[in-house]
């Protein structure tokens, strides 16, 4: 099987409700899935389970071979395999408030997976200049536009360089003309041979830049 | 409410002195025999040769009774200048400053300055002369002080001042200061009550001085007839027989009579006031020096201590999150007056911590505890999915806390972490019950001395204004430079 992201029959229960249950979806290299589907059905879950920030109950997914398990979410080192895999790019952002553009880039990249500092800073600029937001290095994340603060968050996930990549609801705060800038990117990403998965409730935008569409069925 | 009014009235009218036919006056039960205590007989009412003497005096302006007011020893000048009692007696000291501030009666008792020591030391310490780099304690505010503040610069001594005349004996014993230097009376008392050989007096009298009344300064016609009173009281021997009855008539005190009564007792004339405040500036330099000393330590303290808590109450498992709170619930329970009081006097039997120290701990771990609870409001303040977003990228939970949370936090904290600051610098002030003479104790000796709050007052408001401005203004600015990140372009 060539698939980077494997997720099978993944059950998430809460408050005894079931919020996810029975998705199983694959995502391979080069490819971008759209995971569709009003408010409230579990998108956001399934991308936070995979991302280990939420306990599952039924199921396994498997990320390049490094595989979560039902249960408690394992403590952060044992998960360092995983971390290395996958980038998560949040709905708001959720840029560092108190570090600027550049820094909140290279955060990771430094204390984490201990670059030197001149390295660290020509991947952020490297990636910044791809993203398109080079010359906002220097600004403090709400300086930032919606775009700009998007186009920076997903900098800030890949500089670990993470072979499969989660958005939620990328195109939420994005006008028409932004929307389609950021589907070239995504499939500039896919090009590189990145598995994107996207949780997304905008048709038009995943069918227009998606590889396949999976829709979850409400409740 | 209509009661306590009606009280309050009752009060203000006896406290004026209604009643032309009773001598109210005032005097501080708390500095014991032999001057006022409370009667053991009867705790509603004192005794003591002070009680007796305004009581003689009461009969030679033909009132018909003295009644006591309970006034703090220290206040006796401005308590009698507000009108709260006639007369302040009870170990009051004849002073340049107070006679040219006040009414002040003809002297009715001599006292000697004497030094105690511990019986180790008597063969070594003879004289104030002795005792470079030593600790000596005293009252403050007192004819006592004012002898070791010049010692302190001509011998080299250390002055410890006290609020009352007990702890200075105990920690003589105890060790934390070498000698104390005490009018005779109250040194015999303090010789009589520790078992009457637990330390040593020494013959010599470092200094000679007199009690008084002290009376308001527009006063000074009932101060002229209190004289004559007094002066009567002297010649029938109705003085001596208190003073003997209460075993303190010497032969000091029959030539002191003498001298009052041929009208050659002098009184030495005041230091002019722009001269006292000169002569205090290094004294309050200097209290304000310890005033931010006690202050810095302290905060580093609190804001260390206050860190470890609120990470334990926010990451700690279960029995450490509870152990946390008991502490900050109890510490913010209970006053800080009480914590320096125990950590100073109550632990003394296990381990004797030096009086600085003892400041430094109390109130940091005292501000600790509402340091605690900023931090875990500003830690539980910063935005899950900055946490959550730090994870995926592959931060360990101690590296979220000091490069995320931790300095996210310190900005939700930093406002009220200055507040705090501000008020600690001003409850510094109470250390002084522990001998620690800072800004506050400094400007209320000074005030003592020079007989008004006015001058000393304002001074010491400059110089509290002129720590917290500075840090108020930081943190404004600290604030508005992190605030510019936080507003759209």
């Amino acid at each position: 099987m060539n698939a980077l992201l494997s997720i099978e029959h993944l059950g998430v229960r809460y408050d005894g409700r079931d919020v996810l249950k029975g998705l199983s979806l694959e995502v391979s290299r080069g490819e971008i899935v759209a995971l569709m589907g009003p408010s409230g059905v579990g998108k956001s879950t399934a991308l936070r389970a995979v991302a280990a920030l939420l306990a599952f109950d039924a199921g396994r997914i498997v990320v390049d071979g490094f595989a979560l398990s039902p249960g408690p979410v394992p403590p952060e080192s044992e998960l360092v395999p995983l971390r290395r895999r996958v980038g998560l790019v949040f709905q708001a952002h959720a840029l560092f408030e108190h570090l600027n553009v550049r820094d909140n880039v290279t955060l990771a990249l430094r204390h984490v997976w201990n670059k030197a500092r001149t390295e660290a800073d020509e991947t952020a600029t490297r990636l910044l200049e791809t993203l398109d937001v080079a010359p906002r290095a220097a600004a403090w994340p709400r300086q930032l536009s919606g775009g700009e603060a998007q186009r920076v968050a997903i900098a800030r996930a890949l500089a670990p360089d993470p072979q499969l990549l989660l958005m939620d609801e990328p195109t939420a705060a994005l006008d028409p003309a932004r929307r389609s800038a950021l589907g070239a990117t995504l499939r500039n990403l896919a090009g590189q041979g990145r598995a994107l998965l996207i949780a997304t409730h905008d048709a038009e935008f995943a069918r227009a830049f998606s590889d396949r569409v999976l829709t979850l069925p409400p409740g | 409410m209509i009661a306590a009014s009606f009280l309050l009235l009752a009060l203000a009218a006896q406290g004026a002195g209604a009643d032309s036919s009773t001598l109210i006056w005032g005097g501080d039960a708390e500095g014991g025999a032999p001057f006022v205590e409370a009667d053991p007989a009867n705790p509603s009412r004192v005794r003591g040769f002070d009680v007796e003497v305004a009581e003689r005096i009461a009969r030679g302006l033909r009132r018909r009774s003295a009644r006591f007011v309970q006034v703090q020893w220290s206040s006796i000048d401005q308590s009698v200048e507000r009108g709260d009692f006639a007369i302040g007696m009870s170990g009051v000291e004849d002073t340049p400053a107070r006679r040219a501030q006040h009414a002040v009666t003809l002297p009715y008792f001599e006292f000697r300055e004497v030094l105690a020591v511990r019986p180790q030391d008597q063969g070594r310490i003879q004289s104030l002369a002795d005792l470079r780099g030593r600790r000596v304690a005293t009252l403050g505010a007192t004819i006592a002080y004012d002898l070791l503040l010049a010692q302190r610069d001509s011998v080299g001594l250390i002055p410890v001042s006290y609020d009352d005349d007990v702890h200075p004996y105990t920690d003589l014993l105890s060790g934390r200061v070498d000698a104390v230097l005490l009018d005779h009376i109250i040194a015999q008392r303090a010789l009589r009550r520790l078992g009457g050989a637990a330390f040593v007096i020494l013959p010599r009298a470092a200094a000679v001085g007199h009690y008084v009344g002290v009376l308001a300064r527009a006063n000074a016609t009932l101060r002229d007839s209190v004289d004559a009173a007094l002066r009567e009281a002297m010649r029938d021997g109705s003085l001596e027989q208190i003073f003997r009855r209460w075993e303190i008539w010497d032969e000091s005190q029959g030539a002191l009579f003498e001298r009052v009564l041929r009208g050659t007792v002098t009184t030495q004339a005041a230091r002019a006031p722009a001269a006292a405040v000169v002569a205090y500036l290094p004294s309050l330099a200097r209290a304000a020096a310890v005033t931010l000393a006690v202050s810095f330590l302290s905060m580093a303290l609190a804001v260390i201590a206050g860190l470890t808590l609120a990470s334990a109450r926010v990451y700690g498992p279960g029995w450490v999150r509870a152990a946390a709170t008991v502490y900050v619930e109890v510490v913010r329970g209970t006053p800080l007056l009480l914590q320096l009081f125990v950590i100073y006097y109550g632990l003394a039997g296990v381990v004797r911590l030096p009086a600085f120290l003892a400041a430094v701990l109390a109130l940091g771990l005292n501000y600790a505890a509402y340091e605690a609870e900023i931090y875990r409001g500003a830690l539980q303040a910063v935005a899950r999915a900055q946490l959550e977003a730090a994870r995926t990228l592959g931060f360990s939970e101690l590296q979220i806390l000091r490069l995320i949370r931790g300095p996210q936090a310190l900005r939700y904290a930093l406002a009220p972490m200055t507040n705090d600051f501000v008020a600690l610098l001003k409850d510094s002030a109470l250390v002084s019950v522990i001998t620690v003479v800072e800004l506050t104790k400094q400007t209320a000796i000074f005030a003592t001395n020079v007989g008004s709050w006015v001058i000393p007052g304002i001074l010491c408001a400059i110089v509290y204004l002129a720590m917290s401005l500075p840090l108020a203004r930081l943190a404004r600015r600290l604030e508005r430079h992190w605030g510019l990140g936080g507003h759209a372009a």
